[in-house]
């Protein structure tokens, strides 16, 4: 469980989150949506204590994220920031491998090996462990940095807005392998989502933040409520029910 | 990776006997006592100078940067300029070498860091103010120096001219030792820190995420970096552009190394570049010119054909 209270946030002058108190239950998939600039980035970033924690308090399973030791907190979360460009030359497996260091320190074991290993085939990269980062089209350079999360091996995994630059495909195999880490993995995944279409699909909660507050908090049906939605990124949009599956029409202004 | 740094070692060694024994004749002990302490002074001013670039390539996360680019050798000039100033020609020359050495060094370490740190204290992300301050502060810094220069009489101003030109000819030998004993341990310390700065490599964000102290990082290796320039610049003074070539063909010949490997890659390049110079100066160009200029003639080119051959990411 991840225990969020009285969470403010100021970049610049701005308030970016005000006062927020959230729980996310452990287990299965939390999306957080949002505007732009609503702080769903910035609260995540919080939550991996990468930002400063300015007022409030964060806690993650027992650990407090801003005074438990950096490294006790990188054993059980691990964060894939939004993609900024890729490090220097440098093989996937070596990419992969930095995913153990919060447990080896620069000596990596004969099971931090194999933790590598079973990320890279877990993600399908075993016969591309040998190329080099630039080699590899922007799928599986996402795939890469997910499988480096993964060797890490933690209770909580943190994405923010990997499906940015996904074609179609890739950002569906990508919810596919976080389903299967939620599912399998007993990891609890926290992820970041423009599209609310695949929080639709995926998510088994939303947390629906609007100019650094939350809107509402719960359960992926009762949060895409077309009201709610309309309300949260302040325009008109529709919902289709087909097939048992919710879809949100937001391409096109509603008839 | 281990075979290539061997093979660069071995070059260094082979550089360095070329140093010692061409040409070797007449009184054979006093002519190797002599080069012996200059290929040191050589060796530490290199090696120091390569680790520290390495170390402030990374985590201004940029391949072309060199602490000499963001002022440091203006900084350097700027100092000596002032010593001849406020304590007069008479006293600059009977100035005791190991004073004067010492508070260089403390000198220019303080004033490394407190400048550095406040340019990467907000990470190294905004690299355009970084290089601009840089420049800034050395244009600054030259500005005074010519200004105090232009005060100064001539025999005075002959003085500031000598310290401005690297030179390995007068080294006084208890600094040798002193710089030898810091920059050694600047190294062991880098070198311990070697899986770190691999992290650090993935960037801020990342390498926080998995439980790096990233800012207590950037500040030690700032220390560190501070300290090996000030020792080597207060020692024989500032030689440009030394740095970036040396890790430029230390990259060159261990693509893709970590740290453990880069670091010693690159205190050899720098070490052998310094004493290839050296001899060219010493004994092929019989002294007419300055070490910087052979370097950085050499190295230039050396520098443009691995940028032309896209080498250099």
């Amino acid at each position: 469980m991840i225990g969020i209270s009285g969470v403010s946030h100021a970049l610049g002058g701005a308030e970016v989150l005000r006062d927020i108190t959230l729980t996310l239950p452990s287990g299965g998939i939390t999306a957080l949506i949002g505007p732009n600039g609503a702080g769903k980035s910035t609260l995540l970033n919080l939550i991996a204590r990468i930002l400063p924690l300015q007022k409030g308090r964060i806690t993650v399973d027992d650990l407090d994220v801003t005074r438990s030791p950096s490294r006790d907190v990188a054993r059980r979360l691990a964060i894939l920031p939004q993609s900024t460009g890729i490090p220097a030359r440098m093989t996937l497996r070596d990419l992969v491998g930095y995913g153990r260091w919060p447990h080896h320190q620069g000596r990596p074991t004969t099971d931090d090996h194999a933790a590598v290993e079973r990320a890279l085939a877990a993600m399908d990269l075993t016969d591309l462990a040998e190329r080099f980062l630039d080699e590899l089209s922007g799928g599986q350079q996402q795939r890469a940095h997910l499988a480096m999360a993964h060797a890490q091996e933690t209770a909580w995994l943190l994405l923010d807005e990997p499906l940015n630059n996904l074609d179609p495909r890739h950002a569906r195999a990508l919810m596919e392998r976080l389903h299967i880490l939620s599912r399998e993995g007993g990891q609890s995944v926290v992820i970041v989502l423009h599209e609310i279409n695949h929080a639709s699909a995926w998510a088994d909660r939303i947390v629906a933040l609007k100019q650094g507050a939350v809107l509402a908090a719960g359960p992926t049906a009762e949060v895409l409520d077309r009201a709610l939605l309309s309300d949260l990124y302040e325009m008109e949009l529709d919902l289709h029910r087909t097939d048992g599956h919710l879809f949100v029409q937001h391409y096109r202004r509603p008839r | 990776m281990r075979a290539r740094l061997s093979l660069l070692a071995l070059a260094l060694v082979a550089l360095a006997a070329l140093y010692l024994l061409f040409g070797l004749s007449g009184r054979i002990w006093f002519i190797l006592e002599l080069r012996s302490v200059k290929l040191a002074s050589l060796l530490v001013v290199g090696a120091g100078t390569g680790i520290a670039t390495v170390l402030f390539q990374t985590i201004s996360a940029n391949r072309i940067l060199t602490p000499g680019i963001l002022g440091f050798d203006s900084l350097f000039m700027f100092l000596q300029t002032l010593l001849v100033m406020v304590l007069g020609g008479f006293g600059y020359a009977t100035l005791g070498q190991m004073p004067k050495f010492l508070s260089e060094t403390a000198l220019m370490t303080a004033a490394a860091v407190a400048l550095f740190g406040l340019l990467l204290g907000r990470g190294p992300r905004d690299l355009a103010r970084m290089l601009l301050v840089g420049v800034v502060i050395g244009a600054l810094f030259r500005s005074a120096s010519a200004l105090m220069v232009r005060l100064m009489d001539p025999s005075e101003f002959a003085m500031v001219q000598g310290a401005m030109f690297a030179s390995f000819g007068a080294v006084n030998r208890t600094a040798l030792a002193i710089t030898a004993v810091l920059s050694a341990l600047a190294a062991l310390a880098a070198m311990r820190l070697a899986p770190q700065f691999d992290v650090m490599t993935l960037g801020r964000k990342r390498a926080v995420g998995l439980g790096l102290a990233y800012d207590r990082l950037v500040l030690m290796a700032l220390a560190l970096t501070a300290v090996l320039t000030a020792a080597a610049t207060a020692l024989v003074g500032p030689i440009a552009f030394l740095g970036l070539i040396a890790v430029t063909m230390a990259h060159a010949a261990v693509p893709a190394a970590r740290h453990a490997v880069l670091i010693p890659a690159a205190a050899i390049t720098g070490a052998s570049i310094l004493i290839a110079g050296q001899f060219l100066f010493e004994r092929l160009l019989g002294l007419q010119s300055s070490l910087a200029a052979v370097i950085e003639f050499g190295g230039g080119l050396i520098f443009l054909v691995l940028v032309l051959k896209g080498k250099v990411r």
